[in-house]
């Protein structure tokens, strides 16, 4: 059973267009015993989701262009008027009015630190970043939100000052094309495919 | 939100109160190849029946509408399971409702059961909790769990639960436990103590006797936690059942009243904004205000290391049912030991110690059910079952089975649900020589956390023995 031409979509007037295969039939096998008593059946599945960003696209876009967006409350009315979000919100959790895209590639660059961290062997299926994988939670001056993130060199460390990279070659459009390195790192330390 | 109004701080006024008439729970196991997950809800259901001398059909009798809690569809690979479990009850064609909160899945469906008794809707109603996550490989169980993180910013990032637990421990631990070894050895001690009293209980899934360097030597799954600081993954059943006073007392002569109570915080931790502390009934308005100087890093509220989710579900309990020191107001609780870390924190969050000294809990020996040090009981035993530690975590059933726990103490009947032979035969366990009996004698009062996600969601439980009702309730 192979799992060749697997799916691919596009929109065209509003509309999602599919082609090839986005699931893909495997037969069952019996659950015995060592008895030879049967217990159950093993139920294979294989199959591909199709995901909006919707008012996030403009975020995942972005990281190939090594840019970090985030968005902030432009509502003068709002409480939290002028309140910065990164993660990137399409609302404002306060007045719920649509917010205003910010670039905050310069701030991370110049103002990023961890503010937690961990490192684990240990993952679950699906997985695709190398292991050891080194979470750091990214906290940023003037941002009021933590950005959860991966350290791509070097050990983290609390307070650590790091800026972000980008996976501009070969993006995968997901978050995992946005990673961390210790700031003064240089550019020919980084991972294939990523840049300052 | 970040600042409330009067309207969002009420305390819950239910139209009048709710008793838990009994309760009962299946084996857990991380995986029961032999058993349907129906054959281990009518398991939970004749066990809760049997409770109170009735037949199934005696009790069903009584129910009006049901309310079911099971987390994860994609586990269990059936989608309106609910359907499935109200037919194979034989509870057609009344009303009934899936619940899915996480972790919180099993509180959560006490809390709408609740509700209904409260309003009127049903004078008798059933709260059932399952969960099967023996269906995939423990790797595939890793990523289904966190997928219950952030799609998009979080799960992509090693498909891992524990690992987004991992960097609130490494926070707490820098910031409150200052990086001292001792307080490592205080974590580790929650897992042994919880592994310790599922040696005592023939549903729990893994007894284990342990000491802390077993746990500090146990497989690191996230630095700093290790194997032995987490959860279990399970597959099993719980279920109780609430009825307003005259119906309780129809059913059996020792009711004891039930008070629910929810709160919730953001899905991403990313996303909580510094704020100030809600304060419960024990706590003052100055009390937080040196925070950050006795411990550096400790002024940003809740940040990776509170969960505001619990202080609120706590904060409408207490004013419930009229708590204002859970530690001298109540005479054990089943927490939501997810991880050693996170019990940790829930002690501060619903006020059994103040912001900061939640390791005090453990190191005064007050958790436990004999004080270590004094050889005296303890002052608020918590998680004698075992918890999500030593117990079993089959997500649904997890908040009901701390009910039950509770409510076993309080009705002076844990040691004959938990010396029984039969059930430990029938369970296919052995019963441990030195079994001891748990039952926290003189219980009046107690309580069970219930807690999704890194703290999306948290219900609090409040159960009291209707002769020991506090004065000052809402
Ligand atoms: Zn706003």
């Amino acid at each position: 059973m192979s799992t060749q031409n697997r799916g691919t979509v596009k929109v065209e007037n509003g509309r999602y267009r599919v082609s090839g295969n986005f699931h893909y039939a495997f037969p069952n096998d019996p659950i015995r015993d060592e008895n030879g008593k049967l217990l159950g059946i093993t139920n294979p599945a294989d199959m591909t989701h199709i995901h909006a960003y919707g008012g996030e696209a403009p975020f995942f876009e972005n990281l190939s262009n090594a840019k970090l967006l985030g968005t902030k409350c432009a509502n003068p009315k709002c409480e939290t008027y002028g309140s910065v979000y990164i993660p990137y919100r399409i609302h404002c959790p306060d007045c719920l009015m649509r917010n205003e895209e910010v670039d905050l590639t310069d701030l991370a660059r110049k103002g990023a630190s961890v503010h937690t961290f961990m490192i684990t062997e240990r993952t679950g299926a699906f997985n695709t970043l190398e292991k050891p994988i080194r979470f750091v939670n990214v906290e940023f001056e003037g941002v009021s939100t933590i950005l959860m993130g991966y350290l791509s060199v070097g050990e983290p460390s609390i307070g650590m000052k790091v800026v972000p990279i980008f996976q501009t070659k070969n993006p995968t459009f997901t978050i995992m094309d946005l990673s961390w390195v210790p700031a003064g790192t240089s550019a020919d330390e980084l991972p294939e495919g990523f840049s300052l | 939100m970040i600042k409330f109004s009067k309207q969002q701080l009420k305390i819950p006024q239910m139209s009048k109160p709710v008793y838990l008439v009994t309760g009962g729970m299946s084996k857990f196991d991380r995986a029961i190849p032999e058993k349907r997950t129906e054959e281990l809800v009518i398991d939970a259901f004749l066990e809760a029946a049997e409770f109170i001398k009735k037949s199934p059909e005696e009790l069903k009798e009584y129910i009006h509408s049901c309310y079911y809690g099971h987390f994860a569809d994609h586990f269990g690979d059936q989608l309106l399971g609910e359907a499935v479990i109200h037919d194979r009850l034989g509870l057609d064609p009344l009303g009934n409702v899936g619940i899915k909160t996480g972790g919180a899945t099993g509180g959560s469906t006490i809390w709408e059961a609740y509700k209904a008794v409260a309003s009127g809707y049903s004078d008798t109603a059933l709260a059932m909790g399952w969960e099967r996550m023996d269906e995939v490989p423990t790797d595939e169980g890793n990523h289904y769990i966190a997928s219950a993180a952030d799609k998009d910013w979080e799960t992509p990032l090693g498909h891992i639960y524990t690992g987004y637990y991992a960097v609130m421990a490494q926070k707490y631990w820098q910031v409150f436990g200052k990086e001292e070894e001792s307080f490592r050895r205080t974590l580790a001690e929650i897992a042994v103590k919880n592994k310790g009293y599922a040696r005592m209980n023939p549903h729990a899934q893994s007894p284990m006797n342990i000491t802390v360097e077993d746990v500090l030597n146990s497989p690191t799954v996230a630095h700093p936690l290790r194997a032995l600081d987490c959860c279990l993954m399970s597959v099993g059943a719980s279920c109780v059942i609430l009825a307003d006073e005259k119906t309780a007392y129809e059913m059996t002569d020792n009711p004891l009243l039930l008070y629910t109570s929810a709160g919730s915080h953001t899905l991403r931790v990313a996303d909580r904004r510094d704020m100030d502390i809600p304060l419960l009934p024990n706590e003052s308005p100055d009390q937080y205000k040196d925070l950050g100087l006795r411990f550096p890093g400790g002024d940003r509220y809740p940040g990776f290391t509170g969960f505001l989710a619990a202080r609120m579900a706590a904060y409408y309990a207490y004013g419930m049912a009229g708590i204002v020191d859970p530690t001298e107001d109540l005479d054990l609780v089943e927490l939501h030991d997810a991880f050693t870390i996170s019990d940790i924190q829930t002690y501060e969050d619903i006020g059994i110690r103040p912001y900061g000294e939640g390791r005090t809990y453990v190191e005064s020996g007050d958790c436990y059910h004999t004080n270590p040090f004094t050889g005296q009981p303890g002052k608020l035993p918590a998680n004698l079952s075992g918890g999500l530690i030593g117990c079993m975590h089959a997500v649904g059933a997890t908040g009901i089975m701390q009910v039950i726990e509770v409510a076993q103490h309080i009705w002076g009947r844990w040691s004959e649900m938990h010396a029984d032979e039969a059930k430990w035969k029938r369970f296919n366990r052995e019963k441990p020589d030195d079994w001891t009996d748990l039952q926290v004698k003189g219980a009046k009062r107690g309580m069970a956390i219930s807690h999704a996600g890194v703290g999306s969601h948290v219900t609090a439980t409040v159960l009291v023995h209707p002769d020991h009702q506090l004065k000052g309730r809402g």
